[in-house]
């Protein structure tokens, strides 16, 4: 790390407090790591982590079926999560959220429970170039079993998604818009609320991506109907095991269950079962009890320190990062349309994507060199595979630079 | 392990201008290898006469270990047997994933030209890199299409 790196980052998020960074503590645990791949998964502050051993240590007990205390007491904390994540989005009602493994769990949710109750074989779903495999792969199943056409919106040449196709393409028979809130092979943020507009005057629903939005914006579900909008609870801070869906309740309760099992039902016999109304119908089993609480205090953490700085924070480092990775040459940063969030894709002439991630990583620089789980997107952008360098609230301006100089390193060591 | 032992002047040499790249002309055996984890491809041609390799080339993409590995490799197995060659590939396997392995006999050489790349073995996330085109190089032997 260089040592004269600005003192921008700290000292912007928290004026006359510790860094941020002694909030993680894996960076205790390794002084001189430097982590860019919070898109993949963010590190863990301690009040998460000491809530989750906490409900270990002193609270442990199943949900929704003892009536001692313990139980009683793990049935308040979780449910208090539920209005928790709903003031978190904004949503109308605790009933709309939905606690499952991740966001790649809750697409699924949606494609297998109100795809095949809601579409018929010729309706058609529109997803974008932008999407990761979990926003095409369950709708590639759907279509596999039931007959639907999936439509693809290209992007333009910025990297951003081409809004005139986008209108091209929504047609009488699009039941369903999947659109990613950022992109998260290239950082590209989507004009999801025009989307979702455009999307119901068609009379389709939208389901929204917000795995990698959620960490870095705030996002209001109803000022932008997003009709799903899906995120993982560990990419916010939080537990893994642990995500959400949120959908409007009146959709969610014309959907039927899509996993039996205790905890979604009324009652039981082997001729009938009665379902749960919403959200529980959609709960099966015992869920991630502590993930979810773990999730609680994350949105709280990130509460406590604000949008406003988060924001600030991040916009800073990303202007810093682009700066300084647009200064090396034969570098070539991917487009991500007109806005970036957090997250810097990029190659470098010369040197494979896999080959920079190992000299990195031996310069303590942690980032993710591939192909992000987005294949065709990086087909047309014309490249195999990245290194993508995504933020997180703990980073600061010396991680970046760090990352420019192990990245100048690279370029010695190839340069022949 | 310093980087400059997985990422010797050869290995980058290699890398940067692979030999024998593209396909032999005849050609009487090939397989594809595709590593999903990183989306390393590389195709290998053979022609291989009676019992022996008599030529070998391949196409691909990926890092600088993986299209390194199969440089050197179509170097030390032309006009190899099919023997030698899988003796080869059984040694540099062990080496490369940090196991003991008696030298083939014969074939010292080879495997000395082969022991930069096991390097590798400090880095186990990029064994496979080094791998690929050996097993793909085992599969167009066997008459399979694709490495496994």
């Amino acid at each position: 790390m260089s040592a004269g790196a600005p003192k921008l980052a700290a000292a912007t998020l928290r004026p006359n407090r510790r860094r941020l960074r002694e909030d993680f503590p894996i960076f205790g645990a390794h002084p001189e790591l430097v982590y860019l791949d919070s898109g993949a998964s963010a590190q863990k502050p301690q009040a998460v982590i000491d809530r989750v051993s906490r409900f270990y240590e002193t609270g442990y007990a199943n949900i929704h079926r003892g009536v001692y205390g313990l139980s009683a007491q793990a049935t308040e904390d979780y449910d208090a999560t539920r209005r928790t994540v709903a003031r978190f989005l904004n949503a109308r009602e605790e009933a709309e959220i939905v606690f499952v493994r991740g966001a790649t769990e809750a697409i699924n949710l949606v494609a297998q429970s109100w795809g095949p109750s809601h579409l018929v074989a010729g309706d058609h779903v529109l997803l974008t170039e932008l999407e990761h495999h979990a926003n095409i792969v369950p709708w590639q199943l759907l279509r596999d079993r039931i007959g639907i056409l999936l439509d693809v919106v290209p992007i333009d040449d910025e990297g951003g998604v081409d809004m005139a196709a986008f209108r091209a393409l929504l047609g009488p028979r699009t039941r369903l818009v999947g659109v990613t809130h950022v992109a998260n092979a290239t950082g590209a943020v989507n004009p999801v609320a025009e989307i979702v507009r455009l999307a119901h005057a068609a009379g389709a629903l939208v389901l929204v991506d917000g795995a990698q939005a959620v960490p870095h914006r705030p996002v209001d579900v109803q000022a932008l109907d997003a009709d799903f909008y899906v995120f993982s609870g560990h990419k916010l801070y939080g537990p893994t095991g642990a995500g959400v869906l949120y959908g409007k309740a009146d959709i969610l309760r014309a959907m039927p269950p899509w996993q039996g099992g205790g905890d979604m039902i009324l009652s039981v016999s082997f001729e009938h079962t009665e379902f749960q109304d919403i959200p529980a119908r959609f709960e099966a089993g015992t869920p991630d009890i502590a993930g979810v609480l773990g999730l609680a205090t994350a949105i709280d953490y990130v509460g406590e320190i604000g949008w406003d700085a988060i924001r600030t924070h991040e916009r800073d480092l990303l202007a810093h990062g682009l700066k300084l990775l647009q200064e090396i040459p034969g570098l070539h940063v991917v487009p991500a349309g007109k806005e970036r969030a957090s997250i810097l894709s990029f190659t470098v002439e010369g040197i494979h994507p896999h080959d920079l991630g190992t000299i990195l990583d031996r310069h303590h620089v942690a980032v993710r060199a591939g192909h992000h789980c987005a294949q065709p997107l990086l087909a047309k952008l014309g490249v195999h595979s990245t290194v993508r360098a995504s933020l997180g609230l703990y980073n600061e301006a010396s991680d970046l630079d760090a990352l420019a100089a192990a990245l100048r390193a690279a370029q010695r060591m190839f340069k022949r | 392990m310093d980087l400059k032992d997985l990422y010797q002047d050869i290995i980058l040499d290699h890398g940067q201008h692979p030999r024998n790249f593209g396909k032999v002309e005849p050609c009487n055996h090939q397989a594809h290898g595709h590593n999903p984890l990183c989306g390393d491809t590389v195709t290998v041609y053979l022609d291989v006469e009676g019992d022996r390799v008599a030529k070998i080339s391949f196409e691909g993409r990926g890092c600088a270990i993986s299209q390194a590995s199969a440089s050197l490799m179509t170097e030390v197995v032309e006009g190899k047997t099919v023997a030698e060659a899988r003796a080869l590939f059984g040694d540099f396997q062990a080496r490369a994933t940090g196991k003991p392995s008696e030298t083939p006999a014969g074939l010292e050489e080879d495997v000395e030209r082969l022991e930069p790349l096991t390097g590798v073995k400090a880095y186990p996330m990029r064994v496979k890199c080094a791998v690929l085109a050996w097993h793909t190089l085992i599969a167009a032997l066997e008459g399979k299409e694709k490495a496994s």
